[in-house]
């Protein structure tokens, strides 16, 4: 018994090459970064998980993007009927202030998206920055910004965010931004200085000193490029993490009360008691949403593994 | 540009050790009172076991560790004291060839990237020159046609051309010293020949100096003058090449000898007349 | 009756993107109880992907895409799970080029052998401390080191010591094939030589057949009886390992052996290999060596030369080997170049 699946290619006249294939094919015309995105999104695509997550973020974005045109109505106008269940009007029913639901979940899109992608864009600077530094020279810089991870890392992060919020005097959507980015960087900066350590050891580091390179060079041209999955992959788990955080402020009612966020749709119907009133809409479908997001991003991160581990990468 | 065997100053390093705190309270010696000169245009060989300490002496010469006493000095200059902008300067005259031909490439760089970050650092020079330099040195190197390299990232490149890529790196800038940590140790045993003697070639037509840095007698002996022969951190035996080798006084040294596995100097295993090989090649 | 037996295996690498890359080609081998039979062959010749595909180790993207592999008569290129379990016991056994790799680090050497001991126990087998303790000992006497080491970690040996730990692990399920894939590449030239002669002793000692694969042809002519060649996926010649040093072989042999030299000769000369192994996600046409090769005609340009016999071995080259079964190039075949 043997198994044959497929034999050798067959003999050919095809001469035999010097040059190995080039892995793109076409001229680097392009600028680099552009490259770099494109190859990246392209590679995500291939994975099936990335693929459903990056087919629910485009959703999402759509959602906020057009949310005039998706909305039936506006979301502030309290011209409906409050308290009422699904009907033809109000898809999703109306809350105690006679707002529309549905209208307020498509616009609610606009912040949890904006929140969550700037927070976790915010966490990331400061988590590529402190963890590259940190990384890349052993002293004391390294020792003082650990321990400051560190200490980051050891506190809880939704009361702090709380107390933060509480105690700042200015109630928008920045000081939540500010908030959130403000306590998730801790995981990734450990992450990136781990990964900077290892590679500052690697020739080709020593190899760009030799050439001449400054260190800050050396560290945004040879290392950092070499950790962009890295990089994605904290942006992405930041950014899940700022989602949930945000509307868990919103929830707790430590918003401004005027935006239109699920957070707050949820604050809303805790505050009408919806689910005693039979309205489990008001609280199912912003939830579903936020939850949706969050799953999201955490495709996509299914997905940035892969492009750094050729094993994960499916056929 | 290229440098000349007259300007180029000696290296001698001058009782120079290197202690590590250990892990458990004790020290660890890894150079233990070290000294050698390398003369202007000379070729001389480092050999020792890993752990030997080879590597730590390569990065005292090229100032990347300091010695914890001892001194090192490039002509008059004195490299233990070199940091930020001199350290660099200096690498402008003293260049380091790497082991690892898969890990001393920016894998998300291309061969030109590679070969233009020297000239434009330390020649000043621009854009447009600086291109034209490394398609002399791809040249130089063997890496013909130079335009077809240099757009190459190195997963395209096979080790031997990438180590030639290394080497014209080291080249760029135009130094006066290489120290080559164990350039072909990581190659196959084919290509290692044309690496080597690439190497021995560049060094004669630029009056380069050259501290080569290998476990490998064979080409200690084809690529340098002088050898020096390391053991737990110290100098246990030094002189010509070819008389070290073919007259041990080290127990070491004869150690190193022994262990070269050379098929023609050891008896093969007992050649069998019958038995399992008989039996094998035929009937199938 | 060979112990292991191999017919047209072909391995082949699929990467995520690219071409699909053949780095082992209709291989044909045959190996008997109690042989030390050498694979030898540079990069990308093929030599560890077949050792693994041989003990059936190889993991995706690497795939067995054809062949049977025939082990004491059973036919293990199709076995999978439990069956291939089976097989281990008392059957084939790998040891990998880099003991820190093959040893966990949170484990002590004891935890291993008692690891693999449990996991093959067979029925009514001493599973208490003390035997698997004796036992541990037992097989790291084998390997010359104390019985101490089994209380030890794996970072606190040398790698010579974990390279022996390896081999003594190996042994421990009393193996009848053990392929060593390059044992002592990872270590330190002096204790290469140490633990090479420990494998030629064991080797002698317990009679298993052995495969030792290795890019160094000065260590496989030294420790072993038979040496298979390897080049671009195939094997290109099988010769008693004393018969190597003399006579006619394949020109990728005898360039190969120009490479090694004396130190101690009173001249010595550096010799390489020109050119570079051929792209193997590329079809390969003819003698894959050909480009490389002082000897070339037109045949090696168009068919693949087989094994054919050469001297009391077989060797593939048309120029030293010619093989009857080579049928002679057609009337009026384009040659290619």
């Amino acid at each position: 018994m043997s198994i044959l699946s497929s034999q050798p290619p067959p003999v050919d006249t095809a001469t035999l090459p010097e040059v190995k294939a080039k892995p793109g094919g076409q001229g680097s015309s392009l600028p680099v970064p552009v490259l770099f995105v494109g190859r990246g999104i392209r590679t995500l695509w291939s994975n099936r998980k990335a693929r459903v997550g990056l087919i629910l973020i485009g959703l999402f974005v759509l959602m906020a993007a057009f949310a005039p045109l998706l909305a039936p109505h506006s979301p502030t106008s309290t011209d409906f009927t409050p308290y009422q269940g699904p009907s033809s009007t109000n898809w999703f029913g109306t809350t105690g202030n006679g707002e529309d639901v549905l209208s307020q979940l498509v616009y609610g899109a606009r912040v949890s998206l904006l929140v969550g992608l700037t927070a976790g864009v915010g966490a990331t600077l400061v988590a590529v920055t402190l963890g590259l530094i940190s990384g890349y020279r052993p002293g004391f810089l390294d020792e003082g910004i650990s321990f400051v991870t560190n200490l980051a890392l050891v506190i809880p992060g939704l009361p702090l965010m709380i107390i933060l919020a509480a105690y700042i005097p200015s109630r928008s959507i920045w000081t939540i931004v500010l908030v959130v980015a403000f306590t998730s960087w801790a995981t990734g900066a450990r992450v990136i200085r781990s990964q900077a350590t290892t590679l500052r050891t690697r020739d080709f580091v020593a190899s760009a000193v030799f050439s001449g390179e400054r260190p800050l060079r050396v560290v945004f041209r040879e290392i950092l490029p070499n950790m962009t999955s890295l990089v994605a992959a904290s942006f992405f788990a930041a950014s899940t993490a700022a989602v949930m955080a945000e509307a868990s402020l919103e929830f707790l009612g430590l918003g401004n009360p005027t935006t239109v966020s699920w957070g707050t749709i949820l604050h809303n119907a805790q505050q009408q008691n919806a689910l005693l009133t039979g309205q489990w809409l008001l609280v199912f479908a912003p939830g579903l949403a936020i939850a949706l997001l969050a799953l999201s991003f955490t495709l996509v991160n299914f997905g940035v593994d892969a492009l750094s581990n050729p094993r994960l990468r499916e056929k | 540009m290229p440098g000349e065997a007259s300007t180029v100053p000696p290296l001698v390093v001058d009782h120079a050790t290197k202690a590590y705190p250990g892990r458990r309270r004790d020290t660890v010696v890894a150079v233990d009172d070290v000294s050698f000169t390398i003369a202007p245009g000379a070729a001389v060989s480092l050999v020792g076991a890993s752990g030997s300490g080879k590597s730590t002496i390569a990065k005292m010469i090229t100032g990347l560790e300091k010695p914890t006493s001892g001194m090192v000095t490039f002509g008059d200059l004195s490299v233990n004291a070199l940091h930020g902008g001199g350290l660099r300067d200096y690498h402008h005259r003293v260049q380091m060839v790497f082991q690892d031909p898969y890990g001393a490439l920016n894998p998300l760089h291309t061969v030109e990237y590679t070969l233009t970050r020297p000239c434009v650092n330390f020649l000043g020079m621009s854009a447009r020159d600086a291109k034209q330099r490394a398609d002399e040195l791809l040249e130089t190197v063997g890496l013909t046609p130079a335009d077809q390299f240099a757009p190459k990232l190195p997963h395209q490149l096979s080790g031997g051309q990438r180590q030639r890529v290394v080497i014209a790196r080291a080249l760029a800038c135009g130094p006066g010293l290489i120290v080559a940590d164990e350039p072909v140790s990581m190659l196959d045993v084919s290509l290692r020949a044309g690496v080597l003697k690439l190497l021995a070639n560049l060094r004669v037509d630029h009056g380069l100096s050259l501290l080569y840095i290998t476990h490998d007698l064979l080409s200690a002996r084809v690529v340098t003058d002088e050898i020096l022969v390391l053991h737990g951190g110290r100098i246990v035996e030094r002189g010509v090449t070819k008389d070290v080798l073919q007259h041990p006084k080290d127990a070491y040294t004869v150690e190193l000898l022994d262990a070269v596995a050379n098929p023609y100097a050891d008896a093969p295993a007992a050649a069998p007349t019958a038995g399992p090989v008989a039996t094998s090649t035929a009937g199938h | 009756m060979s112990l292991l037996s191999a017919r047209e295996v072909n391995v082949a690498y699929l990467p995520s993107r690219g071409q699909r890359i053949w780095s082992v080609r209709d291989v044909d081998l045959d190996l008997d109880e109690g042989e030390f039979v050498g694979l030898v062959g540079e990069s990308g010749c093929g030599k560890s992907t077949l050792g693994y595909a041989l003990t059936r180790m190889l993991r995706p993207p690497a795939r067995l895409e054809s062949g049977r592999i025939s082990f004491d008569g059973t036919d293990i290129a199709t076995l999978t799970g439990e069956e291939l379990r089976q097989q281990r016991r008392n059957g084939f056994a790998l040891v990998l080029q880099s003991g820190m790799n093959a040893l966990n680090p949170v484990r002590n050497v004891g935890h291993h052998f008692a690891d693999i001991l449990k996991a093959h126990a067979r029925e009514g087998e001493q599973h208490s401390k003390e035997a698997m303790h004796e036992r541990g000992a037992e097989l790291l006497g084998k390997v010359e080191l104390d019985a101490e080491v089994l209380d030890r970690y794996p970072h606190e040996l040398s790698g010579g010591m974990r390279q022996r730990v390896a081999i003594a692990l190996a042994l421990a399920l009393e193996p009848r094939l053990i392929v060593f894939d390059e044992p002592t590449t990872a270590l330190d030239v002096v204790v290469q030589r140490a633990v090479m002669q420990t494998i030629k002793d064991l080797q002698r000692e317990q009679k298993f057949t052995a495969v030792l694969i290795s890019h160094d042809l000065g260590v496989v002519l030294e420790a072993t009886q038979r040496v298979l060649v390897m080049y671009a996926g195939r094997i290109i010649e099988d010769q008693p390992s004393g018969d190597l040093l003399t006579g006619v072989h394949h020109p990728y042999t005898e360039a190969l052996l120009g490479c090694y030299g004396d130190p101690r000769a009173e001249t010595v000369e550096l010799a390489g290999i020109p050119g570079s192994p051929p792209d193997l996600s590329l079809p390969l046409v003819g003698c894959a060596f050909e480009p490389r090769c002082p000897l070339g005609i037109e045949i090696c340009r168009e068919v693949v030369p087989p094994l054919a016999p050469l001297g009391r071995g077989r060797a593939a080259c048309h120029v030293r080997a010619p093989s009857a079964a080579v049928v002679a190039v057609p009337e009026g075949a384009t040659s290619a170049r």
